[in-house]
C-alpha cells in the first residue's frame, strides 16, 4: 500500500500470539468495588443501539429514555454515551433528547451495512444525518474495494465522508468479519486513521463474527502505534457480539493494558451494543444488593 | 486369586446444562455408608454452581415448555426405560449406602413406576386442573395451567432415589425446568440418575443436579430472583424456616412436601400457574 500520507508502517500480525494475549484478558479476577466501578464505566461508554428494519419513533424514544437514565437513581449509574440509530431516526432521537443532551446521537450512514452504494448518495446520507442533528457518524467502508486491493479508493472515500460530516465525529466501521485476516484488519485500521477517522469500529453487528477480543486488540495496537507516530489519539469502538458484563470487563482490561488510562473515557472508547446494557445493569444490582437477578425485572430491550 | 486390575472409581460430578461438570470451586465431599466407611467423593457445589444451574435451567425452560405434552410424556417414559435397563446398577448404588439389597431393588422399581405414572400426566393435568368457568356474560371463560418457570427442588436424605425422581417428574412434566439439590448424606443414587436423564432425550438444562451442603446454598436459593418456585422435600426444619422467610421477600412460591416419594397428582399444583382467558361468543 502506498499512500501519500503514510505516517506509520503496517506490521504483519502474529495470529497465535494475538489470540493468546487476548485470551489472557479474560482471566483477570475483578471483584467487588473494582467490578462495580468497571461496570458503571461500561455503561458510560455504551452506544445504545437499535438498527432494525422495524425500528419505530416509539422504540427510539424508549432507547433514548433508557440511555438518559438506565436504572433507578439509587444505583448511581451514569447515562450512556450515545444512542446509535439509522439516519431516518436521527430527527426523532433529537426531538426526544433535546439540544443539550448528555447523551449524544450517533447515526450509521454510507449505505449501512453493506456500503455498496454510489458515493454520491452515501455522502448525501452523511450530510442529511449530520444536518438532522447527529453528533457522530458511523460509516462503513467499502469492503469489496478494500479486498480488491483498491486501498486508495477506500482512503479517498473516507476523506470525502469526513468532509461531509462537518462538525460531527466520524467512526469508521471496518467490518472485520469480512476482512478475513488480522493483517487486513491492521491495514484497514491504519488506512482509516490516516484518512481522518476519529474512531475506528469493528463491526456493523450484521455479520458474524462481529467484535472479538483478538480483532479489537489488533485495532488497539494500531491506535497505539498511530499515537506514538503522530501524537493523535484515535478512539476505539468494538460493536456486536458483546452481550454480557464479564465480556465488557475483559474489553476494559484490554484497553487499560494496551493504551492506558487515557483511553478509559467515553471520548475514546465505546461499546456498540443493544443487549449488553441489561446484563451490565443486572450485575450492578447484584453487586450492590447481593442477590442474583432475573431478566423479568429489567426492561425488554 | 488377586486381580491385577486397578480400581476404576467413578467421579460423581454435577449435572448442569446437560453436561457433567466439576464444581466451580473444585471442592469435594466424601460419601460414607451407614458404618462410616468411605464410598466415593462427590462435588461440593458453590453458590456459583447454583447460579450456573439456574442460568442453564432458564435458557432450557422456554423450549421445554413449548414441547408438546405428548413429547414430554415420551421423554419421561424414555427415562423409565433407561432406568429399567440400569436397574441392577442403581439398586447396587442404593444398597452401597447401607440399604438392604432387596429393599434397594424395590426402590428402583418404585422410581421406574413413578416416571411412568407422571409421564401419563403430561397430557392430562391440563384437563384435570384446568376448567371452563360459568360466567354471566356471553363469553367462554376458561382457565389453563402453565408451568411457573425455574423450580428448585430439595431432595430428602431418604429414600435416596424414588423421592428425588418423583419430585423431579412432578415438576418437569408440566414444562418447568428444575434444579435439584441432592441429599447431603446420600447423594450418589441421584447423581447416578443424571446418567439416565442424559440418555433420555431430555434437552440439556431441563434438569440440573447439584450436590453439596444444603445450609450453604439455602440463602442463595431463597434470594435468587430468577428462581420462580421452591419444592422442598428435604424435611429439614431449619431449611424450611429460612426458605419461608427468604421467599416471602421476593414472592417466590414455596411448597413443602411431607411425603416426597408418593404418587400424588396434586403435587403438580406446586409448580404451575393458572391463566384465565375470556373469549367472546358469537363474534
Amino acid at each position: 500500500m502506498t499512500l501519500s500520507v503514510a505516517k506509520v508502517s503496517t506490521p504483519t500480525i502474529d495470529q497465535v500470539m494475538v489470540e493468546e494475549r487476548a485470551a489472557a484478558f479474560t482471566k483477570r479476577s475483578i471483584k467487588a468495588a473494582a467490578k462495580l466501578a468497571g461496570l458503571k464505566m461500561a455503561v458510560a461508554m455504551m452506544d445504545l443501539t437499535t438498527l432494525e428494519g422495524k425500528d419505530t419513533p416509539g422504540k427510539v424514544a424508549c432507547l433514548c429514555r433508557k440511555a438518559l437514565q438506565p436504572i433507578e437513581a439509587k444505583y448511581e449509574v451514569p447515562n450512556c454515551a450515545a444512542v446509535c440509530v439509522y439516519p431516518s431516526m436521527v430527527r426523532c432521537a433529537r426531538r426526544f433528547l433535546g439540544e443539550r443532551s448528555p447523551v449524544r446521537i450517533a447515526s450509521v450512514a454510507t449505505g449501512f451495512p453493506s456500503g455498496q452504494f454510489p458515493l454520491r448518495t452515501r455522502l448525501e446520507e452523511v450530510r442529511r444525518a449530520a444536518g438532522d442533528g447527529a453528533d457522530e457518524i458511523d460509516m462503513v467502508i467499502d469492503r469489496g474495494a478494500f479486498l480488491a486491493g483498491e486501498h486508495r479508493k477506500v482512503f479517498d472515500e473516507i476523506v470525502a465522508v469526513k468532509q461531509a460530516c462537518g462538525a460531527a465525529h466520524l467512526k469508521v466501521i471496518l467490518e472485520t468479519g469480512e476482512l478475513v485476516t488480522y493483517d487486513n484488519v491492521r491495514a484497514a485500521s491504519d488506512l482509516a486513521m490516516q484518512a481522518g477517522a476519529d474512531f475506528i469500529k469493528t463491526s456493523t453487528g450484521k455479520i458474524q463474527p462481529a467484535a472479538t477480543l483478538p480483532v479489537t486488540l489488533v485495532m488497539l495496537e494500531a491506535i497505539r502505534d498511530y499515537f506514538f507516530a503522530t501524537g493523535i489519539r484515535i478512539g476505539m469502538k468494538p460493536a456486536g457480539g458483546i452481550r454480557n458484563a464479564k465480556q465488557s470487563l475483559a474489553y476494559l482490561v484490554m484497553v487499560k493494558e494496551t493504551l492506558g488510562d487515557d483511553w478509559l473515557t467515553p471520548e475514546l472508547f465505546r461499546f456498540g451494543a443493544s443487549t449488553l446494557l441489561n446484563d451490565v445493569l443486572m450485575q450492578i444490582v447484584k453487586t450492590t444488593d447481593g442477590q442474583y437477578q432475573s431478566a423479568d425485572y429489567f426492561s425488554l430491550s | 486369586m488377586q486381580s491385577a486390575r486397578l480400581d476404576v472409581r467413578k467421579t460423581h460430578k454435577l449435572f448442569i446444562g446437560g453436561a457433567f461438570v466439576r464444581g466451580e470451586s473444585g471442592r469435594a465431599l466424601a460419601a460414607v455408608d451407614a458404618a462410616g466407611i468411605h464410598l466415593d467423593n462427590f462435588c461440593h457445589a458453590s453458590r456459583k454452581d447454583l447460579r450456573d444451574a439456574v442460568a442453564a435451567a432458564r435458557s432450557a425452560f422456554g423450549g421445554w415448555a413449548k414441547k408438546s405434552a405428548y413429547l414430554k410424556g415420551q421423554i419421561l417414559y424414555r427415562a423409565a426405560e433407561m432406568l429399567e435397563s440400569r436397574a441392577a446398577a442403581m439398586a447396587a448404588e442404593i444398597a452401597r449406602a447401607g440399604v438392604d439389597p432387596s429393599e434397594a431393588r424395590r426402590e428402583v422399581d418404585a422410581a421406574i413406576d413413578r416416571l411412568v405414572y407422571f409421564a401419563g400426566w403430561t397430557d392430562k393435568f391440563a384437563q384435570v386442573f384446568g376448567a371452563v368457568n360459568p360466567v354471566a356474560s356471553s363469553h367462554f371463560n376458561f382457565t389453563v395451567p402453565e408451568p411457573t418457570g425455574v423450580v428448585v427442588v430439595l431432595a430428602p436424605d431418604e429414600p435416596s432415589l424414588v423421592a428425588p425422581v418423583a419430585l423431579l417428574a412432578g415438576v418437569i412434566l408440566t414444562g418447568n425446568a428444575a434444579v435439584i439439590l441432592a441429599s447431603e448424606t446420600k447423594p450418589l443414587p441421584l447423581l447416578g440418575f443424571a446418567e439416565i436423564l442424559a440418555t433420555s432425550d431430555l434437552p440439556g438444562g431441563v434438569v440440573n443436579i447439584l450436590s453439596g451442603k444444603r445450609a450453604e446454598l439455602i440463602p442463595h436459593i431463597a434470594a435468587h430472583k430468577d428462581i420462580n418456585a421452591v419444592v422442598d422435600g428435604s424435611g429439614d426444619p431449619s431449611a424450611q424456616a429460612e426458605l419461608r422467610q427468604g421467599t416471602a421477600v421476593n414472592l417466590k412460591r414455596y411448597a413443602r412436601r411431607q411425603n416426597p416419594a408418593e404418587e400424588n397428582p396434586y403435587s403438580i399444583l406446586d409448580s404451575i400457574e393458572f391463566k384465565t382467558a375470556w373469549h367472546p361468543i358469537g363474534v
